[in-house]
């Protein structure tokens, strides 16, 4: 590379000659002069920059640049989740410590919810809502782990796109029209269910009512059931399709049968993808709110029969019970938010404890 | 222990693509046979067919014959997996099954097979690992990933994951070909050894590796770029790479063409 005294005045002076050169492909051009050892092309778009390892003296450190715009913005976005977080938590503090100083009802072991004088429990609301979150789960995530299987190892490509393109759509279906159908049009095959469950099955004190069904557990864990589907489905396709292919073949290498490949490579492969996924359907399943308001009983009782008519959920309770709470009722209410706020955060560690405790496997294999 | 291989008129195709054509050749028991050719020739492709791996691919099929002791394992009524049991394929990069330890990815195939006996496991799993030089190494880390091992570790861990199923015949593609020269010459060594037992096929790039190791060697090579592969000579190794019976072997061998 040839000196020209316009490189070396640029070097000295620092700021402009570096950043002209950044903004073209330096590489490009430093390496037209290695490779025909010409002088660089001069012109108005390759007027003679330093080049990436210049003549002259070195370049003075730049005090401002994109580089630290750039650290200091993911530094502020960091930042902000954790005020965020901390803001939340304090509004909801301070507002249901009043509410729970003024109860004369024990806040944890009370089924009764008079907020509004001054009477209320979190015990029924809190057992709903896990209650609806697991069955809604075990309804679930079975059904998702096989459409996301086949969709990723059995189905032909055009059928999984397609496939796979309506299950997303139906997470886009918003909550309050998954309520209303279920309130609607849902409630009538559930009810029949729950008529035949109770016939049959009705020694199994889940399925022993004489009704009334209507607005029960069992049709608010459904419904639920069909809204966390295609999170589960679409995030474990994700990671059953990453599965590698080496992997695969070494299995079916050793005469495995294309489930027990899938048992061998593929699902242990998915696991930590696949904890994940039915954690986050989980904590959607715990915070879903209005389709359960719409489609569970609103009564306050701790009772596992799933087909009478019944149940309740925290946040179900807030969405119905906020319109005609008084300051305490609110506070009460705020107060049962945090529980759920609680609840939420037990289930993401457990999650993060399970994928962790087989962290060596999985480092590994990412 | 050790079987017979015979190709008579295998063709292989990937959809409408013809890959190999009209391979004729057999393998005798207990002996290394080095498949060699340059790259995109089709012996890859012969070699999963052997095992019936090559059909895996979509769109993947094979004509033509091709037995294990005079019986075809492309007859429908064969079962498959039974093919690539006794058929067992190390591949060109170790691949360990990355969620398991090393003791459960050499017994990966026993319990495959439905061994459950924890005895009969163990028992296996140190035979198979004393086989592949590696029972030493990872005697007292058998619970540990089998993802953590050096790349010839894990190569060598895949060798004994295959032949923990006492399979008939070993294929190899290209095992050493992402190993440095030491682990090189470990799975060499172990080939040695495994050929008392085992009928091995292995294909390789690298010419003194199929003169070290084989008895006898196969040359693939193509005219042109998307015509099919095909078997050009197969003689004795030494014969191969100090005589060769055909011009192309002869300029592929010495360096003048591939």
């Amino acid at each position: 590379m040839g000196e020209s005294p316009s490189r070396s005045a640029d070097a000295r002076t620092g700021g402009s000659g570096v950043t002209t050169s950044h903004a073209r492909p330096a590489g490009a051009v430093a390496s037209a002069g290695i490779l025909t050892g010409t002088p660089l092309p001069t012109g108005p778009e390759f007027e003679p920059g330093p080049g990436m390892g210049g003549g002259g003296a070195l370049p003075r450190r730049r005090t401002f640049g994109a580089e630290r715009a750039f650290r200091g913005l993911s530094v502020a976005a960091g930042t902000m989740v954790l005020v965020i977080i901390i803001a939340i938590a304090i509004f909801l503090i301070a507002k249901a410590v009043p509410a729970l100083r003024a109860n004369q009802v024990n806040f944890f072991t009370a089924k009764e919810w008079f907020a509004n004088e001054g009477r209320f429990g979190i015990a029924a609301l809190a057992f709903g809502t896990v209650l609806t979150a697991v069955i809604a789960l075990l309804v679930a995530v079975p059904v998702a782990l096989g459409i996301a299987l086949y969709l990723s190892h059995y189905a032909p490509r055009r059928i999984a796109t397609t496939l796979g393109f309506l299950i997303d759509l139906l997470a886009a279906v918003p909550s309050v029209v998954f309520g209303l159908w279920g309130r609607e049009v849902f409630i009538d095959p559930v009810n029949d269910f729950a008529a035949w469950l109770n016939r049959y099955f009705g020694w199994i004190p889940f399925f022993d009512s004489e009704g009334p069904y209507g607005r029960s557990i069992m049709l608010g864990s459904l419904v639920l059931a069909i809204m966390v589907l295609p999170i589960i489905t679409s995030l474990s396709r994700e990671v059953f399709a990453q599965t590698p292919k080496a992997n695969e073949e070494a299995a079916l290498a050793l005469g495995a049968t294309k489930w027990e490949t899938i048992r061998t490579a593929v699902l242990p492969y998915g696991r930590p993808g696949v904890v994940a996924a039915v954690m986050l359907g989980l904590g959607r399943a715990l915070g879903e709110t209005i389709a359960l308001a719409m489609t569970l009983g609103a009564t306050f009782g701790i009772s596992f029969n799933l087909i009478g008519s019944g149940g309740n959920s925290i946040a179900a309770n807030i969405a119905n019970g906020f319109g005609e709470a008084s300051d305490l009722g609110r506070g009460a209410l705020i107060a049962s938010g945090l529980v759920l706020f609680a609840i939420t955060l037990v289930v993401n560690m457990t999650a993060r404890a399970i994928i962790y405790r087989r962290r060596e496997f999985t480092e590994v294999a990412a | 222990m050790a079987k017979r291989i015979e190709a008579v008129g295998v063709t292989a195709y990937y959809g409408s693509f013809k890959a190999i054509e009209d391979i004729n050749l057999a393998v005798e028991p207990k002996t290394v046979t080095a498949l060699i050719g340059p790259s995109g020739c089709g012996k890859s492709t012969f070699l999963r067919s052997i095992n019936r791996m090559h059909e895996v691919l979509p769109g993947a099929r094979v004509d033509g014959k091709l037995t294990i002791d005079d019986q075809d394992i492309y007859d429908p009524d064969v079962d498959v997996t039974a093919v690539r049991r006794t058929i067992g394929m190390v591949f060109q990069r170790p691949n360990p099954f990355p969620t398991m330890s090393i003791f459960d990815n050499v017994v990966a195939g026993l319990r495959l097979n439905g061994v459950k006996k924890k005895s009969i496991l163990a028992e296996a799993a140190e035979r198979a690992l004393r086989s592949a030089n590696l029972w030493d190494e990872v005697k007292d880390r058998l619970g540990k990933p089998g993802a953590g091992l050096s790349g010839g570790q894990q190569q060598r861990l895949c060798i004994a994951r295959t032949i923990a199923v006492e399979p008939q015949v070993v294929l190899m593609d290209e095992p050493c070909s992402a190993l440095d020269p030491i682990s090189t010459l470990a799975i060499e060594d172990l080939m040695f050894k495994l050929k008392d037992r085992y009928t091995i096929i292995i294909v390789t790039h690298n010419m003194q590796q199929a003169a070290r190791v084989s008895d006898r060697t196969a040359f693939f090579s193509i005219d042109r770029t998307g015509d099919p592969g095909r078997l050009i000579e197969y003689d004795a190794t030494q014969k191969i790479f100090s005589n060769p019976g055909v011009k192309k072997t002869e300029d592929y061998i010495t360096g003048r063409f591939g």
